[in-house]
């Protein structure tokens, strides 16, 4: 490999495509800030074109923005947090059906009704979109970051290095790691729910890198041969910088549009551990632990099960159709699956 | 192709003693124990468990032991809190409710998604295409634990067709509802992956050929498009079975069925070491095998696919 020699960077040939991927442009902004840049902005053109994928973008920034601030306005108007239990209340059921008051009275309180302490469902399901979307997250930009880094390397040193790596990755593949998940999260179950949470981001973090690290890898053995990286190597730029400031960066297109399509995944298997009771557990709340209450008393307070189901639902279908909108839009080529 | 199978087998091997030392491990090193609860036991029988379960020996003497036996004797111990079973007689007896709702959930998402795939694919943005690619990603989207209790509720405790939950012997109408629920998202990715490659294959030359030299539509289709375009759903078989196995664990505790899935999570909640080596390393060999099936099934299939 190339030594290291102090060059300026700035001296190296870059393609214009990757000087604009260097930027770190999320395509959502591109339009706003990078002007007369043909990718990006052909791409975000292409995605506004897409009417399923508009109704998703827009549905994903509603869904966020009212899971960060409704709480707090819900406490502000109604003087109630998603975990307050009503002490004045000495009936037995305390779970009201949708915008129904304590009397059966028409009230604006409790737009989704309220669970079997009383809590305001409204609150619970925004407190447990907080943190569904803050798992979901979190988890993929663990899963990027192992996931590239392990895939460029593996994809730039080749030959025997990439080989084992990639074993490795075939092996980890084939494992049931769901079933691994449950394991570690049952049998290191914490005492606190901030442990519990802290647990769920280890566990999903890093079983989720697998893929990420085969499309990187994939991307980077396709550009590694082309002549910037040439360029680079031979004006003596290290190994390290290559991979991280010059095929990283073009591998973003795809890479991009596999993390959104993750983030739903992830939500996804997090909800179904805290609805098996591995995950998060009370008083914090997310929309898998609110549908395992509501499930247990479907049969009388339905609205306990369908409200968060439903808003998760429609935010995991908004997610899927913004990705596979950017999929269309950032690489046409890729539509296959 | 023989090397290719025993190569495959060769890595097997590994991969299940992997998993079985991960769960171990993991088991090994959490806090605490199996008989431990709030209370603490007084010394003289906590002494007396430990000796019972080989606990008071060094941990590489256990770990040897546990291989030991799996492998030699493919004997996982009796199970902790179902006293007197041996995990493998609950294995073998919880398997075939399992089975039963997996396959029926499979096969059923083969035939409707590869059915509405092909017809999304060949009128390509028509109503039928735009209708069955929205239900579709409605599929992937809705959570089976929401699907679930939303189809007991309307077809169990509204109409009063179907029997919300319990497990009725093979044939019975307690598996209409189980075998829905899982299956819906396997059909969902069936019909856009049917989608996807048969939209391929149809714009390839070779279905030109067949159009050009005459053959009618069906023949085009049937004989030539799908064999091509199902090209990606039997490569999707491979995940769809590791997701079928975790998705059979949510469904048989929404309908309370006596399946694989629900002895793991009762196993994994109260700690059953034996019976979670036991589960676990179950469904990796399974898991491996039906890969490696999926693979050779791949090659006769697809003659350009050649493994060394």
């Amino acid at each position: 490999m190339s030594t290291e020699k102090k060059t300026d960077p700035e001296l190296i040939h870059i393609p214009p495509e990757m000087a604009i991927a260097e930027a770190d442009v999320r395509p959502e902004e591109a339009g706003e800030f990078i002007r007369g840049t043909s990718l990006w902005r052909d791409a975000w053109r292409r995605l506004l074109k897409n009417k399923l994928a508009v109704f998703g973008l827009i549905v994903v920034v509603i869904v966020t923005i009212t899971s960060i601030i409704g709480p707090a306005v819900i406490k502000r108007v109604f003087g109630f947090a998603p975990d307050y239990i009503p002490t004045d209340d000495v009936r037995l059921i305390r779970s009201f059906p949708p915008f129904r008051g304590p009397n059966g009275e028409f009230s604006w309180a409790h737009p989704m009704g309220t669970d079997n302490a009383g809590r305001d469902q409204f609150a619970r399901v925004l407190q447990g979109g907080q943190i569904s979307l803050f798992v979901g997250i979190i988890a993929t930009l663990v899963s990027l970051l192992i996931g590239v880094s392990y895939g460029a390397i593996a994809g730039y040193f080749g030959g025997r290095l990439d080989n084992w790596m990639m074993r490795i990755v075939d092996v980890l593949y084939s494992l049931p790691y769901v079933i691994v998940v449950i394991v570690l999260l049952s049998v290191f179950r914490s005492q606190t729910p901030r442990g519990q949470l802290i647990l769920l981001f280890i566990a999903l973090g890093a079983v989720s890198w697998l893929t990420m690290a085969r499309i990187v890898r994939g991307q980077v053995l396709s550009l590694k041969n082309q002549e910037f990286v040439l360029a680079a190597r031979a004006t003596g730029v290290s190994s390290g910088r290559i991979i991280f400031r010059h095929l990283v960066p073009n591998t973003l297109g795809p890479v991009i549009v596999y993390a959104t399509l993750t983030i739903p995944q992830i939500m996804l298997t997090e909800a179904f551990l805290s609805f098996l009771g591995f995950g998060v557990q009370a008083p914090l709340a997310s929309w898998g632990s609110l549908a395992a209450e509501g499930i247990q008393n479907i049969a009388i307070f339905p609205w306990q099960l369908i409200f968060p189901g439903v808003t998760m639902a429609l935010t995991l279908f908004s997610l899927n159709f913004l990705g596979d909108g950017l999929r269309d839009a950032l690489d046409p080529q890729m539509r296959t699956v | 192709m023989l090397r290719f199978i025993i190569r495959r087998l060769l890595i097997t091997i590994p991969t299940i003693l992997v998993v079985i030392t991960i769960t171990w491990g993991l088991i090994k090193l959490a806090p605490g124990n199996f008989y431990s609860s709030e209370r603490k036991l007084p010394a003289g029988i906590e002494k007396n468990i430990r000796e019972k379960y080989g606990l008071d020996k060094p941990w590489y003497q256990q770990y040897g032991k546990t291989m030991w036996s799996i492998f030699r004797h493919f004997d996982f111990g009796t199970s902790l809190r179902f006293e007197g079973q041996s995990v493998n007689t609950i294995i073998w007896r919880s398997l075939p409710v399992s089975a039963a709702v997996g396959i029926l959930a499979y096969l059923l998402a083969l035939i409707i998604g590869i059915t509405a795939g092909s017809i999304a694919a060949l009128k390509q943005n028509s109503r039928w295409d735009y209708a069955s690619m929205a239900l579709a990603m409605l599929g992937i989207s809705i959570p089976n634990f929401v699907l679930g209790p939303i189809l007991v509720l309307v077809f169990s405790l509204s109409l009063y067709w179907l029997p919300p939950s319990r497990w009725g012997g093979f044939p019975s109408r307690n598996l209409i509802l189980p075998v829905l629920t899982l299956s819906a998202i396997y059909m969902a990715y069936i019909a856009r992956l049917t989608r996807a490659g048969m939209l391929e294959v149809l714009r390839s030359d070779y279905i030109r050929t067949a159009r050009a030299k005459g053959l009618s539509e069906k023949d085009v289709v049937i004989r030539h498009a799908l064999r091509g375009g199902l090209m990606p759903v039997i490569s999707y078989t491979g995940p769809a079975l590791a997701f079928l196995l975790t998705g059979t664990v949510v469904v048989e505790r929404i309908f309370a069925l006596p399946g694989l899935g629900n002895y793991f999570i009762q196993a994994s909640l109260n700690r059953d070491e034996p019976l979670i080596i036991g589960i676990v390393a179950f469904i990796a060999i399974t898991l491996l095998l039906m890969n490696l099936l999926v693979d050779i099934a791949y090659a006769f299939l697809d003659p350009r696919v050649r493994y060394q």
